[in-house]
């Protein structure tokens, strides 16, 4: 039977006409671009094509405003270190409490070791962001606000287009980690005031490796890395030729499939989410379902654990994720889940599917057949699961366990 | 994806004595919901004989919590409860044929749960001691209080001594950095409190400096020179040596039940014996090392540490 693969949020198949297209530059044209020769002069003009796909795919209305990168994590390093150089001054960083750790650990190094003071806006509990929180934290001091664009875990969006307007009335930089949103929304750059943007290759059908940093024009740009003149001194290091050429690919395969993804995929993911809440009790939807990529469901299955749930999907040829402590080897369950004050029964029960133009029909009807089972079988075993409820419901058997 | 062993797998997928008993003797609750692992034990137990006739088990958590739990209802039943209470959570890691270090904790879990069940049979309070509060060493799950009794009791002052006497940092060492932030910390206490000289504080800047590795010759570049002519160490001195190097690390062995004795030495290996705890641990391999560094750093000559 053919794997079924839900966890595009975490990486995508590379699409094949992407590898096609970067094939030849490993093997035929593997010049230096930056060579006076005619090996190099090929990859120039394959590198041009390559930015100006992923150009498009962004709205930006200049192609020098695209930096390559090795991927989101240095984009988003990038990105805030630059500003907390060039905005003389201006010592605080605001970012949210869920994002992805590139920000958040860069976040808590800078504040412990470089005397930045970080202000972590709160979510709500549909992982909606305090924007009034957000206007109070801005201020003369603020040098950036990052903030993502659409939540890897829970598929929420931010407005980050008001939320740059905001920043600039405050006289500060906006950058926003948009690896989810990229190539699953439509983007158009040169109409908002976002200053710089952070995307990856491989969240949408490009290879790994490689990814981007928007950076609007005028916007001053220190460079992360140093040494050569590569990207006009932005960002040092011979170009990974083949993984540009890739993402230019993948970058225009997304743009023209981006009304599938808003309408089939939206509806494959619906009919995953409403089957799944029929079928098993004690279940629900995680995040804010109205402002949400359209691929991605987060559902809590109550009073059982995400580790054992993967397990039991993926010998049923099902892939997706959990933002389960033990599957990340940390003790904790998901920031996300926990800043949006999931309680820790449903936290730890937490699914993520999340598709992907590839998915079809049958791929949600696999998981709706055996899912309840699974459920079923792993809340037989929970301490916490009690006949059709949790176990409190019974007060004498409660089970409030030591702590060990 | 971590690396289950297939006896893990089975345990999970088809586990064993999992469910609810009526009338148990004994139930041990232990885990918490904030750490994603509850596991709750229900033994019964024969009054007159003392033996655990039956066992089961019902646990919230991933795949290595339930097979744990499973494994030690399999391996508690029909045994005494004095028997019982002499299985380590080791022997649990043991019987799954290993965890990820990672997942030790699991195992852990399922000591505990035993010793809380046979409190409850016993009618005793099961205190455990464990400090609420964050894990620093998730693979021994050590926590802060942990490390900061032992720094202060012990008056330990270096990374290697805090692993000795605790265990964290000593499988998969990602949390080193916060170990010496804990160390850094007790011994700055202990200076301001006048239990510990200043100059013997942890440092963590003096531990970041580069280390030099001892020379091995094997550099496919290095130059061939003639052989320094050194005091030489006389057969006699080295094994006095590696001895006395040997004898220096048996208290640390000895704290986790563990032993190590010297066997012979052939040439530049180095026969050693391992006994006690150290006899299928997963952490054995470590150990060795541990004991062939201290050997080399001593003698100033490479050596092959080989448990025989």
């Amino acid at each position: 039977m053919r794997p079924v693969y839900l966890d595009n949020n975490a990486t995508t198949r590379v699409d094949p006409a992407a590898v096609a297209a970067m094939l030849p530059f490993f093997t035929e044209q593997f010049g230096n671009a930056s060579s006076m020769h005619a090996f190099g002069a090929s990859v120039g003009g394959a590198l041009k094509t390559a930015r100006r796909q992923l150009q498009e795919l962004l709205g930006a209305e200049h192609d020098h405003e695209i930096i390559y990168t090795s991927g989101g994590t240095e984009s988003d390093n990038t990105a805030i270190l630059s500003a907390l150089e060039t905005q003389g001054g201006r010592t605080e960083v605001i970012t949210s409490v869920v994002e992805h750790p590139a920000i958040l650990a860069l976040c808590d190094w800078l504040e412990k070791h470089k005397s930045v003071t970080i202000h972590r806006i709160p979510v709500d509990a549909k992982g909606r962001l305090d924007v009034e929180a957000y206007r109070k934290a801005l201020g003369p001091k603020t040098a950036i606000a990052s903030i993502m664009w659409a939540n890897n875990e829970t598929g929420t969006l931010f407005p980050v287009e008001r939320l740059a307007e905001m920043a600039h009335e405050a006289g500060a930089l906006f950058h926003t980690d948009a690896v989810q949103a990229v190539g699953k929304l439509p983007i158009d750059l040169k109409s908002t005031e976002i200053d710089m943007l952070s995307l990856s290759g491989h969240k949408l059908h490009g290879p790994k490796g490689i990814g981007a940093l928007y950076v609007r024009k005028g916007v001053r740009l220190r460079p992360l890395i140093r040494g050569g003149h590569q990207e006009r001194g932005r960002r040092a290091g011979t170009e990974n030729a083949p993984a540009i050429i890739g993402l230019g690919k993948a970058a225009e395969l997304a743009l023209a499939h981006m009304s599938d993804e808003q309408t089939r995929v939206k509806a494959l993911r619906d009919r995953l989410e409403q089957g799944l809440l029929q079928r098993i009790g004690s279940s629900f939807v995680t995040g804010d379902s109205d402002h949400r990529l359209p691929n991605t469901a987060n559902v809590a299955f109550e009073f059982i654990e995400g580790e054992a749930i993967l397990l039991l999907l993926n010998r049923a040829g099902i892939a997706a994720s959990s933002g389960s402590a033990c599957t990340s080897g940390s003790l904790e369950p998901s920031h996300v889940l926990r800043a949006m004050k999931v309680p820790y029964t449903a936290a730890h029960g937490a699914i993520r599917f999340s598709f992907s133009r590839e998915n079809g029909d049958e791929d949600v009807d696999r998981v709706l057949e055996v899912m309840p089972g699974i459920i079923a079988n792993l809340r037989s075993l929970s301490p916490f699961w009690k006949d059709k409820g949790a176990a409190k419901a019974a007060p004498n058997a409660a089970f409030n366990p030591t702590y060990a | 994806m971590w690396e289950y062993s297939e006896k893990v797998q089975d345990y999970f997928y088809n586990p064993k004595n999992a469910g609810v008993m009526e009338n148990a003797s004994g139930i041990g609750d232990v885990g918490a919901i904030s750490c994603g692992d509850a596991l709750r034990l229900m033994i019964k137990v024969d009054p007159v004989t003392d033996v655990i006739t039956d066992a089961k088990f019902q646990t919230f958590g991933c795949g290595s919590a339930i097979a744990s739990s499973s494994a030690l209802t399999e391996l508690i039943i029909g045994k005494t409860i004095a028997e019982a209470l002499t299985l380590t959570n080791q022997d649990i890691a043991d019987f799954l044929g290993g965890l990820p270090p990672e997942k030790m904790h699991c195992s852990v879990m399922g000591y505990e749960a035993l010793r809380a069940a046979v409190a409850n049979y016993r009618g005793e309070a099961w205190e455990d001691d464990h400090e609420e509060g964050a894990l620093v060493c998730k693979c021994f799950g050590v926590d802060e209080g942990m490390i900061e009794r032992a720094v202060r009791n012990n008056g330990l002052t270096t990374l290697e001594q805090v692993t000795h006497f605790t265990k964290a940092g000593g499988s998969c060492a990602t949390c080193i950095e916060g170990i010496e932030e804990v160390l850094a910390k007790t011994n700055a206490a202990m200076v301001v409190e006048g239990l510990l000289d200043a100059s013997e504080a942890f440092d963590p800047h003096q531990a970041l400096r580069p280390v030099r590795r001892p020379k091995t010759g094997k550099s496919p570049l290095a130059i061939k020179l003639e052989p320094v002519t050194k005091a030489k160490l006389t057969n006699l001195q080295r094994i006095r040596l590696i001895e006395e190097a040997i004898e220096g690390l048996r208290p640390f062995l000895r704290q986790d039940g563990g032993d190590c004795e010297l066997v012979d030495v052939e040439g530049d290996r180095v026969l050693v014996k391992l006994s006690g705890a150290c006899i299928g641990c997963q952490m054995a391999s470590v150990t060795v090392n541990g004991v062939q560094e201290r050997l080399i750093e001593k003698l100033g000559q490479p050596l092959r540490v080989i448990p025989v």
